[in-house]
């Protein structure tokens, strides 16, 4: 069973033992605009909870994707650099950023589920 | 949102269209104004250059001078030729200090209609107004009445077909020159003809008009342009991308105070006479730096990768000296790739020339480019 978190900063993270995918939300990419440029992290990146660790630009700014947990890259989305309206078009599915270990799965009691991030989009706009 | 834009913003004649249009507002220079539609910064842009978008530029300054020397006055405060200027042309020009730095870049029409001889209309930007007229009345009070038109509204109607849209409305507005001015009546459906004054400029590199209007009849305009199959509405992001790949300059980032017109590579605006003459602030620095060079130039930057470089950007050499800064970048969504505009050490301002940008602790390779990034369009007169 996979189970859905959310950061403050707008990203998901779909967790599955003790890896997760990371991507940003539907609210994230409209808020974002046309997502223009992506920059994902290599395999064996080394991440801390809350550090930056890809970048997501639309056409007006640029925008940081920060780790949600503490851990390693083990895959970058290839796919996204060449295709980065993928994040428009399918932010939590084909849109994901990179994959990663979780190496301290207690950094996830901190994250949202999903009722308390769609409170937290609802209070914030 | 709520009210993002907060309580002590002014808005525009066409702030209850905006919101109708679905326009994300956001405050832009003491304004709640339409940052994007929900087609979206990338395709609004990209509409514009294939056929033609409407924009709401309200809350840019209008403004006209009276006087009976109103040329000679306003020549002493800008290094542009007023004098050599036809009736019913408009001027680009910049207001300067005493050390010939640029207070704000501005737009200058002399009215070709009877009776305006000793009148030039102004449009100056939204968040130099208060500090523009202030200077103008101090500096030239004696000499000139200045009417503000705050109750106008002004529309920009950009893009290749902005032509053949505003003559349905327009009669014979598709003839007139680039850069003239003229009142015109533009005809609504309900048969009411509405006052407008019609300028053949805009900031977009394309064929297109700003149009000034009595504030309570903006709507009405805005919706019958709206109505047309070419048009949509276009917010300020847009607006920002087709003004950087058209290469011009958006002032408080590219050009300031601390920039004069020669270092800005607006040197083209300094008219043969004025730099024989001399006679307008900051005259001798700036001929000094016509004649021998500026420290600095302004160019246009060309990221060779797909990572945009954005203002402040730094710019390195090749063995990684910084010679200059980015004031304006982003992704250029008709050219398909990251576009830029900064300063630069002279001997580095020859396109053509490698450079290197600093981006998230990076250096990318860039090139000095002759901008615009994309081609002007502008209208030519048959003759």
């Amino acid at each position: 069973m996979s189970q859905l978190r959310f950061t403050k900063d707008h990203e998901w993270v779909r967790v599955e033992g003790t890896t997760a995918t990371v991507g940003i939300t539907e609210f994230a990419q409209g808020q974002l605009g046309d997502v223009v440029f992506v920059e994902v992290p290599t395999k064996g990146k080394a991440l801390n909870a809350g550090g930056e660790a890809a970048v997501v630009e639309s056409v007006k700014a640029a925008s940081e994707v920060y780790a949600p947990v503490s851990g390693s890259v083990t895959e970058g989305n290839a796919a996204l650099p060449d295709a980065p309206d993928t994040v428009n078009k399918d932010p939590q599915g084909a849109g994901w950023f990179f994959k990663m270990t979780i190496s301290n799965p207690s950094e996830l009691d901190a994250l949202m589920d999903q009722a308390a991030y769609d409170k937290f989009v609802a209070d914030a706009s | 949102m709520a009210d993002p834009a907060g309580a002590d913003l002014k808005t525009t004649p066409l702030n209850a269209l905006h919101i109708s249009l679905g326009g994300k507002m956001v405050p832009f220079a003491g304004y709640s104004m339409p940052v994007q539609y929900p087609l979206g910064v990338l395709k609004e842009h990209l509409h514009t250059r294939a056929h033609a978008g409407l924009f709401d530029v309200s809350h840019m300054g209008q403004a006209e001078l009276t006087g009976d020397d109103v040329i000679g006055a306003l020549e002493s405060l800008i290094p542009g030729d007023l004098k050599g200027l036809a009736a019913g042309r408009i001027r680009y020009s910049t207001l300067l200090t005493e050390t010939g730095g640029i207070i704000d870049d501005l737009m200058i029409t002399k009215p070709a209609e009877p009776g305006s001889e000793k009148k030039l209309f102004l449009i100056v930007n939204a968040g130099c107004k208060e500090g523009d007229f202030d200077h103008i009345l101090r500096r030239l009070g004696s000499r000139i009445k200045l009417t503000r038109f705050e109750d106008r509204a002004l529309l920009a109607l950009q893009g290749p077909s902005a032509a053949k849209v505003l003559v349905r409305f327009a009669a014979g507005c598709d003839a007139m020159a680039f850069m003239s001015s003229r009142v015109a009546k533009f005809a609504l459906a309900s048969g009411h003809d509405v006052d407008v004054r019609l300028f053949r400029s805009g900031y977009t590199g394309e064929d297109g008009y700003e149009i000034s209007i009595p504030g309570d009849r903006a709507e009405a305009v805005a919706n019958a342009l709206l109505a047309q199959p070419e048009i949509q509405p276009i917010g300020l992001g847009a607006r920002d991308s087709l003004r950087l790949e058209a290469g011009l300059c958006l002032y408080g980032s590219d050009i300031d105070t601390t920039t004069t017109p020669v270092e800005a590579n607006l040197s083209w605006i300094i008219g043969k006479r004025r730099k024989l003459e001399g006679g307008f602030p900051g005259a001798n620095k700036i001929i000094e730096q016509i004649n021998m060079g500026a420290q600095k130039m302004r160019v246009g930057i060309q990221p060779i990768g797909k990572a945009p470089a954005r203002a402040h950007t730094e710019i390195l050499d090749e063995i990684g000296k910084t010679i200059g800064e980015i004031t304006s970048g982003g992704f250029g969504p008709s050219v398909n790739k990251p576009v830029a505009m900064g300063y630069i050490q002279t001997a580095f301002a020859t396109p053509g020339t490698k450079v290197q940008l600093m981006v998230r602790g990076q250096t990318l390779p860039a090139e000095v480019v002759a901008l615009p990034f994309a081609p002007h369009r502008y209208f030519k007169s048959k003759s």
